[in-house]
């Protein structure tokens, strides 16, 4: 097959499957950075079939045994970064210990493609639409990486920089995210508005609760495709803590988004309109959790 | 498995040597690193019922099963699925395990000019092989994935319901 003639095929690249995280690092390096990491690659690929992207060398790390594995450590759940969003479905530890996972889950891409793609690939692209990466910030998890220089473990908060760019530095790859373990006093809510089923929503939402009876301590809210990045609505946070989800709160977080969000120029959806969609969301999720979501 | 080799980063065009179980069959070819897994099914296997449609994972005509689940061969190079257990249409025709699928997309019009058949039916599997009594909102949340654009998805709900129904209440499988 003539390669250059046809529109979607990638351009050349040499392909290392690496058995161990060191193997991997070793080879981004050896590759003078001019390396992609891959491991469910439903969003990679397509950037090299169209020519997005088109790196010297691919390096395979979805048959890395250190990358899988979810598992309870100490406060938090480990979750390996090799989950795949399949298994956030499948997973019973997922389903009890860190639920809001499990319900964002179902609106993650199509069938096929959960079946595929990972959950630290996700994060690692940090696409300010997805619905994995904002609901790290929302579950306060925390990141932990690999480098040349060891390891360490970035907290969600400090992780999205800006618009595809992440923590992650050049030759770093994502081995696991840590999630606090779920509590009994605590409560959450995920939801998006889309135009079908498994495309990009126009805007998305989760949210982690802590109450006491009926008023809430400490809620953490992130949204998603509203700007460039993932983004927590800390003054809509600010404005229920303390209280309890009456009408009259529910209005005042509704109301303080508008200092949250910043929705970029877009012709099909202006900002205002996704800024009251935001709201109407947020209304929506509130009300649940109220309901004791 | 062996480290890194530095020479392999000079050898982008060199084929490589891949192997797989494709419908049940040990297979191995020789595939250039770039080559995408449906390129591969189609060009060195002659496996022409994988369809290549929008290659970039939104239309759904080249599900296959890959290791038992509904994979899009378009969003996957051939040298990742090395070591794979790989089934397309072909081979779940040739076993019988969606015969009454197909049946019922016969019999319910639920295909026009067919392109898009073999992911539908792939993904149709699947949902019934995890949800026996799917709803029809569950089965059109399924096909979210899979373009037709000739019947208009309602034959094809249709033939997925009907055959969960009958699955369920027959026994016959």
């Amino acid at each position: 097959m003539d390669f250059e003639e046809t529109a979607v095929k990638a351009r050349a690249f040499s392909y290392f499957r690496a058995a161990t995280i060191d193997q991997a690092l070793d080879a981004y390096a050896r590759a003078g950075d001019d390396a992609r990491f891959i491991a469910g690659g439903q969003s990679l690929v397509p950037a090299l079939t169209l020519r997005l992207q088109a790196p010297r060398l691919l390096i395979d790390i979805a048959h890395i045994a250190e990358l899988r594995g979810i598992g309870r450590e100490g406060t938090y759940l480990r979750i390996g970064a090799l989950t795949r969003h399949c298994e956030m479905l499948s997973e019973p530890l997922i389903a009890e210990f860190a639920p809001l996972l499990h319900a964002a889950a179902p609106f993650v891409a199509h069938p096929a493609i959960r079946n595929r793609g990972t959950f630290g690939g996700s994060v690692a692209l940090a696409d300010p639409a997805s619905e994995f990466p904002a609901m790290t910030l929302a579950l306060d998890a925390e990141i932990e990486i690999a480098g040349a220089s060891g390891r360490r473990r970035v907290k969600a908060d400090e992780f999205f920089v800006d618009l595809f760019e992440t923590a992650l530095q050049p030759g770093e790859l994502i081995t696991a995210i840590y999630v606090p373990l779920f509590k009994a006093d605590q409560r959450y809510a995920f939801d998006e508005l889309a135009r079908r089923r498994g495309d990009y929503a126009l805007v998305g939402c989760g949210m982690l609760a802590t109450f006491t009876s009926d008023r809430i301590d400490d809620i953490r809210i992130s949204f998603f495709s509203v700007g460039n990045r993932p983004t927590r609505a800390k003054a809509a946070e600010a404005a229920l803590i303390g209280f309890g989800l009456d009408a009259e709160h529910i209005a005042a977080a509704q109301a303080a988004l508008e200092g949250d969000l910043a929705p970029p120029e877009n012709d099909e959806v202006p900002p205002a309109m996704r800024l009251h969609l935001a709201r109407v969301l947020l209304g929506r999720l509130l009300g649940r959790l109220g309901e004791g979501a | 498995m062996r480290g890194f080799d530095e020479t392999l980063l000079d050898e982008a065009d060199e084929t490589v040597r891949v192997r797989f179980v494709v419908n049940g069959r040990k297979v191995a070819c020789e595939v250039a690193p770039r080559e995408t897994l449906v390129d591969c099914l189609r060009d060195e296997f002659e496996l022409t019922g994988t369809h290549a449609g929008c290659e970039m994972g939104a239309c759904g005509a080249c599900l296959v099963q890959i290791d038992g689940r509904a994979a899009h061969s378009c969003l996957m190079f051939a040298v990742q699925a090395d070591g794979a257990r790989i089934d397309t249409i072909e081979g779940l025709t040739e076993s019988g395990a969606i015969a009454d699928l197909q049946a019922e997309f016969h019999r319910r019009n639920a295909l026009q000019c067919g392109f898009c058949t073999p992911g539908m039916l792939v993904n149709a599997s699947e949902l019934l092989s995890q949800v026996a009594q799917p709803s029809r909102e569950q089965i059109r949340d399924a096909l979210s994935g899979n373009y037709c654009r000739c019947t208009g998805y309602e034959a094809i709900v249709d033939a997925i319901d009907a055959v969960a129904k009958a699955r369920s209440a027959g026994g016959a499988r």
